[in-house]
């Protein structure tokens, strides 16, 4: 039962986790893309589990008895205008992508070193 | 009323629609035209909101979802001066940014115009805002267009390059953003800032608030470029065409520090108002370290852009140095210095941006004795950087003087710091000057350690596009916002009593059950009025650093010029102190993607780590 309560958060700090390991180690900028949607992802699975109840239904207040116990349609908003905003940087940055690609022939970070300080 | 607050958002968003549905059919000039008239007129409707706001917080609850008993379902605009001179100060550069590109841009799309207007909206809705969630998405929504101003110059690698980096760096700290947010609204069950302030407020701060509050600064912090945050903001400014840098330098890192000042205000004043002094302590210390670094970074530029991005982090941590004081005096220093010297980086970006469009490049040593064929900019230039001196009649030496008396006993510390940041930015400024309009100063950079080859390569890189502008004339629409920029600068500093009204505007920010009250209450709480000190005695203060700062920036730039001239024994052994120093910075600074997100996690460990020990 306690493990199960921890669980979702721990997913969710496995997720941000890994994926900035996945950003950092990128040798490939479509990799290093989609490791952030991982990070991103894992905002997804804390706001669901803040908002979890046990044994609470959909929000939808319809034909339910008044007081019946729901899951917190909140975080669900959220969750969802978040998943809209990963997916807009997303398809960003893989378009950013996809013209590198384009014009220099490679997605490897390490060959990009068209900048220096 | 509402209509007042929400419309500084609404017309920006609609404008950008409907010119992005009707681009096919608009003519280039139309389309300029529509987009500059729009921005001037949300800084017209920031100044009434501002004359408005004076007398108390605007609240407006959307859809008439107001607060019952303290709690808040629906979604508040709560706008205070700060919030709505932030609108106006948005505003006017956007509106000087989009005259500049009237003749800067040989063809540009409409979209350009749209994503500008969209960025002007987020700003808007961001500094209006109410509430934590909403303060998100608008970040989000500015955050996005930026990006992809960034990289607009798709045909030039570089871009793209700068562009990403800066994208997945401020998206890993828009990520930290949320996890913040979630994590308070799990506690509070709130995200309304005034009632997350006030229900933390009731109990003492557990560890579940510290992380919230790590993340939520950390996150903010990355937009803002504080070291060691700050990697991906050369490469974006390097790279972005000189009318976004125009806005990135006055408006992008500014956002970070109002975020931080707005959510350390309205929410975690409460439950840390017992821990000030070593919260004061912890980010004093990261806000030097910002000003220090980057004004070392800055004078080792020989690209003027980057250059100026430098100076961006440099004054970016002046500004939050004032910020975390943590009290009132010095936010309404950093209020007006943010302003005043945002509206001086603008204006020294559009003068490069004028010796881009006419010269073709933004090498400092390509451009040495160039500037002779446009000699009136050459005062402007050097205006500038008196300007980020801090010199009197500019608002920014208000500002400083203003943070410099908030630091009390510290004051001559605060000083010193503004002095040394300040000298090199201006010094590393009057010397581009002296290269460029008199042809002053060696053919190559003294601590300069890349090949000629090297050289070309990554110049190759940066500035394949500028090459591409045309060498037209210079008209009016490129001076015009320079002039205008630099004079707003100067008029902040001579309205009297200024300083006096933001200390007070400043008090009302940072008095968290006032704000609650103010919008959740319904009734407007009557405004603290702190007791205003003699400002004469404040700018009395500032003057001797302040003249030292100018002596400081002159020496710099003189020795950068004519360090030749020196005894070759002096010259030998400060360049073998000083070279592997510089190898060293320029190493950190790899302009990869990697590397500045392996920056921002260490950050954060270390950040995190000095937050949980003051916050015990």
């Amino acid at each position: 039962m306690k493990v199960m309560d921890y669980l979702p958060y721990l997913v969710s700090a496995w997720l941000f986790l890994i994926g900035l390991y996945g950003i950092v180690t990128s040798r490939n900028l479509i990799h290093a893309v989609t490791c952030l949607a991982v990070v991103q992802s894992s905002t997804y699975v804390l706001l669901l589990a803040i908002g979890y109840r046990r044994g609470g239904t959909a929000p939808i207040f319809f034909d339910v008895p008044v007081g019946t116990r729901a899951v917190d349609p909140v975080v669900a908003s959220l969750a969802l205008t978040d998943v809209v905003v990963g997916a807009t940087v997303t398809a960003l940055l893989l378009a950013l992508a996809v013209q590198i690609h384009k014009r220099l022939g490679t997605l490897d970070p390490d060959e990009l070193r068209a900048m220096k300080g | 009323m509402p209509a007042l607050a929400a419309l500084p958002v609404a017309i920006p968003l609609l404008v950008a629609a409907a010119l992005v549905g009707a681009g096919p059919l608009l003519r280039r000039r139309v389309a300029d035209t529509v987009a500059i008239v729009t921005a001037a007129a949300v800084t017209v409707l920031g100044a009434a909101l501002l004359a408005r706001t004076l007398g108390g917080t605007t609240v407006v609850w959307f859809g008439g979802w107001t607060p019952r008993s303290g709690v808040a379902l629906g979604v508040a605009f709560a706008i205070d001066p700060i919030g709505a001179g932030m609108v106006t100060f948005a505003g006017l550069l956007m509106t000087a940014a989009l005259t500049f590109s009237w003749r800067y841009f040989d063809t540009v799309g409409i979209l350009f115009h749209a994503l500008m207007l969209v960025l002007l909206a987020a700003v808007a809705g961001f500094c209006s805002s109410g509430d934590l969630f909403n303060m998100f998405v608008f970040f989000e929504l500015l955050s996005v267009s930026a990006y992809a101003l960034a990289g607009y110059k798709i045909e030039d690698p570089g871009s793209l390059q700068g562009a990403l980096n800066f994208a997945v760096t401020n998206s890993v700290g828009a990520v930290m953003v949320l996890t913040g947010v979630a994590l308070l609204y799990g506690r509070t069950g709130a995200l309304n800032l005034a009632q997350i302030g006030t229900t933390l407020a009731a109990a003492p701060a557990d560890r579940l608030v510290v992380v919230a509050f790590a993340l939520l600064l950390v996150g903010f912090f990355v937009k803002a470029a504080v070291v060691p945050f700050h990697f991906w903001l050369a490469d974006a400014y390097a790279v972005a065409p000189t009318p976004v840098c125009v806005l990135f330098a006055g408006l992008l890192s500014e956002l970070g520090v109002y975020a931080v000042a707005r959510v350390y205000w309205s929410v975690f004043s409460g439950p840390f108002g017992g821990h000030t002094p070593g919260l004061r302590a912890a980010l004093l210390a990261g806000a030097a370290l910002t000003a220090l670094l980057g004004g070392v970074m800055c004078i080792l530029q020989h690209h003027l852009a980057r250059l100026l991005a430098f100076a961006t982090v440099s004054h970016v941590g002046l500004t939050l140095l004032g910020i975390a004081l943590l009290e009132p005096e010095g936010l309404a220093g950093a209020a007006l210095y943010t302003v005043a010297d945002g509206l001086v980086k603008a204006a020294l970006f559009v003068l490069v941006g004028i010796l881009a469009h006419r010269f073709g490049t933004l090498e400092e040593l390509e451009l040495r004795g160039q500037g002779r064929a446009l000699r009136w900019a050459a005062p402007l230039l050097v205006l500038g950087a008196v300007g980020l001196a801090g010199v009197p009649p500019f608002g920014t030496f208000v500002g400083k003087a203003l943070i410099e008396e908030g630091a009390g006993g510290a004051a001559h510390w605060m000083a010193a710091l503004f002095m040394v940041a300040s000298a090199l930015t201006a010094g590393a400024v009057l010397r581009v000057s002296g290269r460029v309009f008199a042809g002053w100063g060696p053919t190559v950079f003294g601590g300069r350690d890349e090949s000629a080859e090297e050289a070309a390569k990554r110049h190759e890189a940066e500035e394949g596009d500028e090459l591409r502008v045309s060498r037209s004339l210079i008209g009016p629409s490129m001076l015009v916002p320079a002039l205008v920029l630099l004079g707003s600068s100067i008029a902040i500093g001579m309205v009297p009593g200024l300083s006096d009204r933001a200390v007070v505007v400043a008090a009302r920010f940072a008095d968290r059950p006032a704000y609650a009250g103010a919008v959740l209450g319904g009734a407007r709480a009557a405004p603290t009025v702190a007791a205003p000190t003699p400002a004469g005695g404040r700018l009395v203060a500032a003057a001797p650093w302040t003249a030292g700062t100018l002596v400081l920036a002159v020496a710099g730039a003189a020795a950068a010029l004519f360090g030749r001239r020196l005894p070759s024994r002096l010259r030998r052994r400060g360049l073998r102190l000083t070279v592997p120093m510089v190898r060293a910075l320029r190493g950190l600074h790899s302009g990869q993607m990697g590397d500045s997100v392996t920056w921002l996690l260490i950050g954060t460990a270390g950040f995190g780590t000095v937050l949980a020990a003051v916050l015990r």
